[in-house]
């Protein structure tokens, strides 16, 4: 099984490397160290995003509500920063972290106490966290010269010759990785997308487990808001409206079984930079903009036709829901 | 001595006590419906007008007929997120039609056939390749929609014809309009054919147990072919009437509708995870997602506040039952 799941990655990669040698063909300067590091800056809050809906659909879940909660919490973000500059950033990301984590909670709390499904209740709170973003900021918009420098040039700073957002990526993807080999809840997550009465007969509180997965997403999404926000430099009502859909494509293309229990944190981050690839070559090599939406459904569909040749479920649940009881 | 028992009748439903009738949900949905309806007039003297009463149902008759397909789709246990895109494409097509000269009925059959045909590819993928139909129509979603914006870029079609615009604007009598006659009308049949007929006996079991369904012969493939069609055949005239209302077509036209249509499904009651649910409650939320955003927009409320309204209204009916059981089980944590 993990031969098979390195095969897997391998594959992705094979796939960007080729795709990169392509546009290279029309672009020399593109496969170029300096330009890759810039597209994997470009890339990192799409990485971040889908590292969190991963874990969501490991649990058979999914988190439509991830970019109404990033709109929500940069709302919040900027707008303290606005009224108070003061703020040290670190204090703001914590601050960020904590809102996102209240949003995960609610979707968390309502999936586990009571049982509603997740694609409900993350439906219902897509519109209402994206509502609430109008209502806390009254429809305005906040602008690059209400907010501080240091807001806006943190996540630019380099250090080590990386800016300071890609090292952020680095670091969640890090976390990530140690999080989902190396610990428990890790663990149990891929237990309950395997088999979830399997995991309640070993001892896995798999309602509990859902209420940290959304908690971890909620995070996520609040630690994307600010770094969307201060690299955006804009915060309105319609910050990635619609961009739910593009990290389950992230993770679909990274080849996580919305089925749960398949994926891996290298997937989730591939699939982020096959995205990111895509739409910073189109430029460069004289594609018009219109064509990247065509072309990232095409690779879902292609890379759900590939993924679904290894995915088919042997065998047969004997007992059945009994993680509900 | 041995009795032989009379071979006895096997009804294929129970029969359903009154009191199950007063508690369903439907009825919950008619209760809702009505207090929504009293607060409305209560709030703006201007509710009760019949020529308001006509402009609130365009809030839902175009996302209504997709719903219908939905249901029945969702009740199947898969769901299509493209339906969006796919009024998107059809109504582009439709306008690269206008510009080469086409009349009313050619228009109106490229967008119907153009919904009915993103819905087979839709069918394809999921039951000739046997992929999960949520991510294969979030891949549809971005493909269509972005086959539309290939097309179309930044323009805007424009320049339909007087005539076409009778499908989005007209009024069949008084202030009966023909968007609510078709929405109706198409809410009849699909009320036939899920609860009437053996198709749509089908479609509840599969719903249930597809695996089930399989070896008890029904043709569960080609049950869920004809629903992705019959989804994508919807979509194609919900776009003839938005691309009639509107008059003009831009890439980004309908964008959000999948998830209203889908909020209005499992507002009417049926369960996302398939196998139940009902027409009349999907008529129903249709009717309460309308007198909910006209009236808040006869108070002035912005649009994406009443998002809110909508999205807490779903979450709300779908917990309320739960949270009523587990209070008298006395169980609830």
């Amino acid at each position: 099984m993990k031969n098979f799941l390195k095969y897997r990655e391998i594959w992705l990669l094979a796939g960007i490397a080729v795709l990169i040698g392509l546009i290279s063909t029309r672009f020399p300067g593109f496969a170029d160290p300096a330009n890759l590091r810039q597209v994997f800056n470009d890339t990192s809050i799409l990485m971040i995003l889908a590292l969190g809906q991963m874990v969501v659909i490991l649990t058979r879940s999914i988190d439509l509500s991830m970019a109404s909660n990033l709109c929500f919490t940069g709302m919040v973000v900027a707008m303290l920063n606005a009224a108070h500059p003061a703020i040290p950033i670190p204090v703001l990301i914590v601050i960020a972290l904590a809102v996102g984590l209240v949003l995960g909670a609610i979707n968390g709390f309502l999936v586990w106490r009571l049982n509603i499904p997740s694609i409900v209740v993350t439906l219902g709170t897509l519109t209402i966290y994206r509502g609430a973003t109008f209502v806390v900021s009254g429809g305005a918009w906040v602008n690059a010269d209400q907010m501080s420098p240091d807001f806006i040039n943190f996540q630019r700073a380099a250090f080590l010759g990386l800016p300071m957002l890609s090292w952020i990526a680095l670091l969640v993807i890090a976390l990530f990785f140690l999080a989902m080999t190396r610990t428990q809840v890790g663990r149990s997550i891929y237990a309950i997308g395997v088999n979830p009465t399997a995991s309640v007969y070993a001892g896995i509180d798999v309602g509990r487990t859902k209420f940290i997965v959304f908690c971890i997403s909620g995070m996520i999404g609040g630690l994307a808001g600010y770094l969307w926000i201060s690299r955006y430099v804009i915060a309105s009502v319609e910050v990635a409206n619609g961009y739910e859909l593009n990290i389950i494509a992230a993770c679909v293309i990274g080849g996580i079984s919305i089925a749960g229990g398949i994926g891996s944190v290298g997937g989730a981050v591939l699939g982020a930079l096959f995205l990111g690839i895509i739409s910073n070559a189109l430029p460069v090599i004289n594609i018009s903009p219109f064509w990247q939406m065509a072309i990232s459904g095409s690779a879902i569909i292609l890379a759900v036709v590939l993924n679904a040749r290894g995915e088919r479920r042997q065998g047969r649940i004997i007992l059945r829901n009994a993680e509900a009881a | 001595m041995t009795d032989t028992p009379a071979p006895r009748h096997v009804p294929d439903r129970l029969d359903k006590p009154l009191s199950s009738a007063i508690f369903s949900w439907e009825a919950l949905l008619v209760v809702i419906a009505v207090l929504i309806f009293a607060v409305n007039s209560l709030a703006s003297p201007y509710f009760l007008d019949p020529w308001s009463l006509s402009d609130l149902t365009f809030n839902f008759t175009e996302k209504g007929l997709i719903a219908l397909a939905m249901a029945l789709l969702i009740i199947s246990g898969e769901i299509d997120l493209s339906v969006a895109a796919i009024v998107a494409l059809a109504s582009t097509m439709m306008g690269m039609a206008v510009q080469a000269g086409a009349g009313t009925p050619v228009l109106v059959a490229i967008g119907v056939v153009t919904g009915l045909g993103c819905g087979a590819f839709n069918g394809l993928l999921v039951t000739r390749l046997g992929l999960p139909s949520i991510v294969v129509t979030i891949g549809t979603m971005s493909l269509f929609r972005g086959i539309a914006f290939i097309i179309l870029g930044d323009q805007a079609y424009k320049g339909y014809p007087e005539s076409f615009a009778f499908f989005g604007q007209g009024y069949v009598w008084w202030v009966f309009s023909f968007e609510l006659a078709l929405f109706l009308l198409a809410a009849l049949v699909y009320w036939f054919v899920l609860h009437r007929t053996s198709f749509g006996r089908r479609v509840f079991a599969i719903g249930n147990n597809s695996v089930a369904c399989q070896f008890s012969g029904v043709r569960v493939d080609r049950i869920k072919f004809i629903l992705f069609c019959l989804t994508g055949l919807m979509s194609g005239i919900a776009s003839v009437l938005i691309t009639s209302r509107l008059g003009s077509t831009r890439p980004s036209i309908a964008q959000g509708y999948e998830l209203e249509a889908i909020t209005m499904v499992v507002l009417g009651g049926v369960s996302i995870l398939g196998g139940a649910g009902s027409i009349l409650g999907v008529v129903l939320a249709a009717f309460i997602m309308g007198l909910v955003t006209f009236g808040l927009g006869l108070l002035n409320v912005p649009g994406i506040v009443m998002s809110i309204f909508i999205g807490l209204l779903l979450i709300i009916v779908i917990a309320l039952p739960i949270v009523w059981r587990r209070l008298r089980e006395g169980r609830f944590a």
